[in-house]
């Protein structure tokens, strides 16, 4: 156990030295690409926000059911059937078939060709269930169903997601899908998250509709309060325009009334639309409707068709940038709700890193005095032994560039705690070993031999715990399980090769001395 | 080597093992576990003020007064700052958090939010569930294990010493009221990591004796096992007692409780590897016999 060849003495020497060389790497610049990486610093540590956002799919699924009623209906018109008393209760669409239409009815919604109920070859199921109830169909979204509209919509939204936190321009963010209906939102180094939260809080779903000259709500109108929530109004239900025929927006001052408005383009079918919608409707009040709530509704006095206009209603220039943002990033397909945030400041997150460090520093050195005192030369060897494995540890979270969280310093410094156990487990088998065998070398050999299934058992059953929180945890915890988990594989390599190395150099040499250790 | 007998003691310890546990248990079944925001959901903010005059109960009217279910209001440090809990978590209301603040503004002066942590309901009992999850899986491939590696005899005494370890901890975390979070979770795993490490040392040099000594029972066996391996016990637990100290003192506030669960699981797995996991095998009756029939299998 104590040869080693010449071969295997120089690939421990270059192997430790070039992680540490990737641990330094950290602290000093280096010109080559390669070897300038970093350890990332986590969320906690660097300060920044962790959003967790989830779509609220009902408004999508209610909304699709309504267009799936009037597909329904006009499907089985083509087909001469009649069907009536549609309606749609609890995300059920209902409806009633006559006594001798029952049947087809049912064969076409059950056909596996069916184009009104989609069959999904790959989930071997269709998009709607179909059950019956007396002469009435209830269709409801299948599991598969319901999966492929929840992927679709959210697709959609981690797109707008991503423009929106592009357009703020933070530095690097992080957007991951999360399950089917979540979407994970990572804000490094954000100071203040509240302006991004306010943004991917809104749907921003905007219309232009006109105003209805009756004061009473009827069929075909809707009454809808102003933004400021200073009256109602009674606004057509009917869309003159929404917020995909925008092509840009952006803040402006307008001139006239000085104020600050949101000036906007439209497309080729949308400036059409809004040419024609304000040459019929001269002297009419339009409302602007953002998300349910009408920011403002000017009168028209002349038919707009430059395809080009303005927003106003009392914007701050900070409103007018963030409305112009949402505006051109796009309408989310449904709401978002923030249903986990954490958000540290710039700040504690310096704090962390430097008590981190001094713990570090003051646990490492508490246990190299102890060694040092428990097992002099030998306890010399147990801490270099120590530092490079310090080093190879960093040295390799720096390689992968691992994200570095507050537990994941600390642990570290439980590496540090724990990584003497195996020396010592070897130390305590050699001083029994010396009792009955004079000859330090066997003694020393036999020290190393007997103690590697102990070594071994105590070090694999730390591993599963770092694997099991690997896998289970999230965020800084995770960190934890990292440094945990690769400071036992850099604790056995620091232990079997640097320190038996260096054991065996030093007993090859004090052989005729008594007790060694 | 040292001759101490530990033998002789086996049973008070063990009386004081199961009155330990039965403490634990009386309260985390009436008294629970106090949870933090991670697995209870709701909302934590730790504040720096700038206006050193404000204490804990000013600051504590102040969230009163906005109605944010049951707040509560500790120190977190430094003079000037706090942690403040409160049930309310609202997800529908992105400026939330920016109102709290505006409003405390006006009532206590100028305040830092240095952390922020609001987790919904779903997410928190999300949490909990994984966390417990956790914890079953790791008891489990722990269990695993030691069954592969040694007889059933040693994995029962080495299992019950991490269910020791792991219900006493819990239990002065609920006696304490102290919080229960995300990291105490990871502290649990690596307590349950540390616990077996120590009880496997043990228990490998217990299984050598056996095969080494045919005539001596297994009670002063277990006894002259744990004397042999002792000064490493000691020193591993020293040594790793230390950098855990140095992280509870110097680590900073966050990495209090995280730290003191890990202290007291190493106190526990260290007493429990001796106290626990040796008299089981000798309750057990293993004897040379137990070890040389797995073998010729």
């Amino acid at each position: 156990m104590l040869y080693f060849s010449k071969l295997r003495i120089i690939s421990v020497i270059i192997f430790t030295i070039i992680f540490s060389y990737f641990a330094f790497s950290n602290f000093i610049k280096f010109d080559d690409k390669f070897f300038s990486k970093n350890i990332n610093l986590g969320l906690d540590l660097q300060g920044g926000s962790y959003l967790l956002l989830e779509i609220d799919n009902q408004p999508v699924i209610t909304q699709k059911l309504q267009a799936k009623i009037i597909e329904l209906k006009r499907y089985f018109k083509e087909k001469e059937i009649s069907l009536k008393n549609f309606s749609l209760k609890e995300n059920t669409i209902l409806f009633e078939a006559s006594d001798n239409e029952f049947e087809n009815v049912k064969n076409i919604l059950n056909d596996k060709k069916s184009d009104i109920n989609a069959y999904y070859q790959q989930y071997k199921s269709h998009e709607f269930d179909v059950s019956e109830n007396g002469n009435f169909f209830n269709l409801t979204y299948s599991r598969y169903g319901l999966v492929l509209l929840k992927n679709s919509s959210l697709d959609q939204a981690i797109e707008i997601v991503r423009r929106r936190v592009d357009e703020v321009g933070t530095n690097e963010p992080n957007i991951l899908k999360r399950g089917n209906d979540r979407i994970l939102v990572e804000l490094p180094g954000l100071d203040d998250p509240n302006r991004i939260k306010s943004l991917l809080g809104k749907t921003a779903n905007l219309t232009f509709q006109f105003i209805s000259q009756n004061n009473e709500e009827s069929f075909g109108t809707e009454k809808l309060s102003f933004e400021d929530g200073s009256r109602d109004a009674i606004v057509g239900k009917r869309i003159i325009l929404s917020g995909d025929n925008l092509i840009d927006a952006k803040p402006t001052m307008n001139t006239e009334t000085n104020e600050t408005v949101v000036s906007f383009s439209l497309d080729r079918v949308g400036a059409k639309k809004f040419g024609r919608a304000t040459s019929t409707g001269v002297g009419k009040q339009l409302a602007i409707v953002l998300d349910g709530k009408i920011i403002s509704a000017p009168t028209i006095r002349e038919p707009i068709i430059s395809g080009s206009g303005q927003i106003s209603g009392g914007f701050t220039f900070q409103s007018a940038t963030d409305l112009a943002l949402l505006l051109r990033s796009g309408a989310l397909p449904a709401p978002l709700n923030i249903i986990e945030e954490r958000t540290v400041g710039p700040d504690l997150g310096q704090d962390s890193i430097d008590a981190g460090i001094l713990s570090l520093i003051i646990g490492f050195l508490l246990v190299i005095l102890f060694m040092i005192y428990k097992y002099r030369t030998f306890g010399l060897i147990a801490n270099l032994a120590l530092v490079s494995n310090l080093f190879l540890l960093i040295g390799i979270l720096t390689l992968f560039e691992a994200t570095l969280t507050l537990p994941g310093i600390a642990g570290i410094i439980l590496t540090v705690g724990m990584a003497v156990d195996a020396n010592v487990l070897i130390f305590e088998r050699i001083k029994e070993e010396t009792k009955n065998e004079k000859n330090p070398i066997i003694a020393f050999d036999a020290g190393y031999t007997k103690s590697r299934t102990t070594i071994l058992d105590a070090n694999i059953t730390t591993l599963i715990a770092a694997f099991i929180l690997f896998f289970m945890g999230s965020g800084p915890v995770k960190g934890f399980s990292v440094t945990l988990g690769v400071g036992i594989l850099t604790t056995l390599f620091s232990v079997y090769f640097i320190a038996r190395l260096l054991t065996s150099f030093y007993v090859v040499r004090n052989k005729e001395k008594e007790q060694l250790l | 080597m040292t001759n101490i007998s530990f033998n002789k003691f086996y049973r008070q310890f063990n009386v004081l093992s199961l009155i330990l546990i039965a403490v634990s248990l009386v309260f985390l079944i009436f008294k629970g576990l106090n949870y933090g925001v991670d697995f209870k959901g709701g909302t934590l903010i730790e504040l720096r003020a700038t206006d050193k005059t404000n204490n804990i109960s000013l600051i504590r009217d102040s969230f009163n007064q906005m109605n944010l279910g049951d707040v509560s209001v500790k120190k977190f440090g430094n003079e000037t700052d706090f942690i403040v809990k409160f049930e309310k978590q609202n997800s529908n209301d992105p400026e939330f958090i920016k109102n709290i603040q505006n409003k405390l503004s006006s009532s206590i002066g100028d305040v830092e939010f240095r952390r922020v942590e609001n987790v919904g309901p779903k997410v928190s009992s999300e949490l909990l569930k994984s966390g417990i999850i956790a914890i079953s899986l790791s008891l489990a491939a722990m269990l695993l294990y030691i069954w592969i590696r040694f007889e059933w005899q040693f994995s029962l005494g080495a299992i019950l010493a991490i269910f020791h370890d792991v219900i006493i901890t819990l239990g002065i975390f609920s006696i304490f009221s102290l919080e229960i979070n995300l990291s105490i979770v990871a502290a649990v795993l690596t307590i349950v990591g540390y616990s077996m490490n120590d009880t496997v040392v043990i228990f490998d040099r217990v299984r050598e004796n056996l095969r080494k000594y045919s005539d001596i029972k297994i009670f002063d066996l277990t006894n002259i096992s744990i004397n042999e391996t002792l000064s490493r016990t000691i020193i591993t637990s020293v040594t790793t007692l230390l950098a855990l100290l140095s992280i509870y003192f110097f680590g900073g506030e966050i990495l209090k409780g995280f730290s003191l669960a890990m202290i007291l699981g190493v106190i526990f797995g260290t007493y429990s590897s001796i106290y626990i996991a040796n008299p089981i095998l000798v309750s057990l009756n293993v004897s040379q016999r137990t070890i040389v029939k797995e073998e010729k299998d």
